[in-house]
């Protein structure tokens, strides 16, 4: 047995680089494929809808930890080997982008449609509307619902630990298996999280006062 | 390509499915009431409640709300044991799921609650109602049908998200799944059908919740401002 030491701790705050990395890059993935499944929703063709709409319930209808599977063991059987970090990517991005399209439609419903009328007299055609218009309005509205599902995406990518990829999670894992602290590793473990989380997450909830006040 | 798909071994195989699903049903139902529950009664001291009493709250809030439920599961099932408490894997998942959904729950109905207004409390006090009367019969109900979607939606995300429990081995869904992938070798197929299983379970839930809904809530009062 091996005594929980300050060796430990640098290992968990490594661990966390990958923490933060991942969920960049699920971010940067999942704000791409977000903006274009909100669009999707909002947009005059029908079968763009619908296909923004399937997608966006497929997603939201099952668990993460199953897409993350799929693309672990799934793509890797149909001939692609795929290593954990491009399989957590991968599946974080799906998440992330079903979830932030969602919000990120909201947004862009919220902009009142007599800015949508006013721009159409104005003689814009519809990427001009989206362009000088809307997003930039509908942007301010996202700002502190998006803040906060960034807290959800860090939390979320714990489940990448059970597809082997060492982040936060498996290296407290880790850890735990040499020194038998559960307690005192996967407590120390959650209170990185927390440092993560907490900034963002009360981030959210002042922005949102003060857009209210504004508005 | 030179991968064959073949579905066929999963329908030999539904009732190892069935036995998960069906474990998966009944440790979300449980968590689902018992988060409910610590939820509400969370929100109600969170609004009413002695100061010191709220700021506990609002701390057990931000730290279940800001860290992953795979380590609360973990600190519940691997840390509790090490301190001599021995739960089952099931047990376990449930308290884990609970007290995660309470989390939750208390932020929802704390929003529904300080959504009644004023008056109508003032109102029911004017009347003689007790502390309890008004909480039950003019702060309670109203509170929750006006979060009844929110509450219901982060039911159904919390029913997936329990698929996290296969970790500490409790048997439902997701355990099912890794179990039957390890003989079959059929990785793709086998979480293919069980991604169908979970998209058919979040569907009964959504279904189960609206009914609830619409017996619950029957439209015979008013809400004093809009859903």
């Amino acid at each position: 047995m091996v005594e929980l030491s300050s060796v430990h701790v640098l290992y968990l705050l490594e661990a966390a680089k990958w923490t933060i990395a991942l969920s960049l890059i699920a971010l940067i993935g999942g704000a791409l494929l977000g903006l274009t499944v909100a669009l999707a929703r909002v947009s005059r063709s029908k079968a763009l809808r619908l296909a923004a709409t399937g997608y966006i319930q497929v997603i939201q209808g099952t668990p993460l930890l199953i897409v993350l599977f799929l693309s672990y063991f799934g793509l890797s059987i149909v001939g692609y080997p795929v290593d954990s970090l491009v399989a957590a990517g991968f599946s974080l991005t799906l998440f992330s982008g079903a979830f932030l399209g969602e919000i990120w439609r909201g947004c862009i419903q919220a902009v009142p449609r007599t800015q949508w009328e006013a721009s159409d007299c104005l003689g814009l055609g519809r990427l001009q509307q989206y362009v000088h218009v809307i997003l930039p309005q509908a942007m301010r509205i996202a700002i502190p619902p998006t803040v906060g599902f960034v807290a959800e995406v860090v939390k979320n990518t714990s489940l990448a630990s059970i597809i082997g990829f060492v982040e936060l999670a498996r290296a407290g894992q880790i850890i735990n298996n040499s020194t038998f602290q559960p307690f005192l590793v996967f407590a120390l473990v959650g209170s990185i999280y927390f440092a993560i989380c907490y900034p963002l997450t009360a981030a959210s909830r002042r922005l949102e006062r003060r857009f209210h006040v504004v508005r | 390509m030179s991968y064959q798909f073949d579905f066929s071994f999963l329908i030999e195989r539904w009732p190892a499915f069935a036995a998960g699903a069906w474990l998966t049903i009944q440790l979300t139902v449980v968590a689902i009431a018992l988060g409910f529950a610590l939820g509400t009664v969370c929100a109600l001291t969170r609004v009413y409640g002695h100061p010191l009493l709220r700021r506990l709250i609002g701390a057990y809030v931000e730290v279940i709300r800001n860290t992953p439920l795979l380590m609360q599961l973990f600190i519940v099932y691997f840390g509790i044991a090490s301190l001599g408490l021995r739960l089952s894997a099931d047990v376990s998942a449930v308290i884990a799921l609970a007290v995660n959904m309470g989390a939750y729950t208390t932020e929802i109905m704390r929003a529904g609650i300080e959504a009644v207004p004023r008056t109508q409390v003032e109102a029911a006090d004017v009347l003689g109602l007790s502390r309890l009367q008004v909480i039950a019969h003019v702060v309670l109900l109203p509170a929750i049908e006006r979060v009844y979607p929110a509450l219901s939606g982060q039911f159904v995300l919390s029913m997936l998200a329990s698929s996290v429990t296969s970790q500490i081995s409790a048997e439902e869904l997701t355990a099912t799944a890794e179990r039957i992938q390890s003989v079959t070798y059929r990785s793709f197929e086998v979480y293919i059908g069980v991604a169908l299983v979970y998209l058919a379970l979040s569907l009964l839930y959504r279904v189960g919740f609206w009914a609830i809904g619409t017996v619950l809530f029957v439209r015979r009062r008013r809400l004093a401002t809009a859903l």
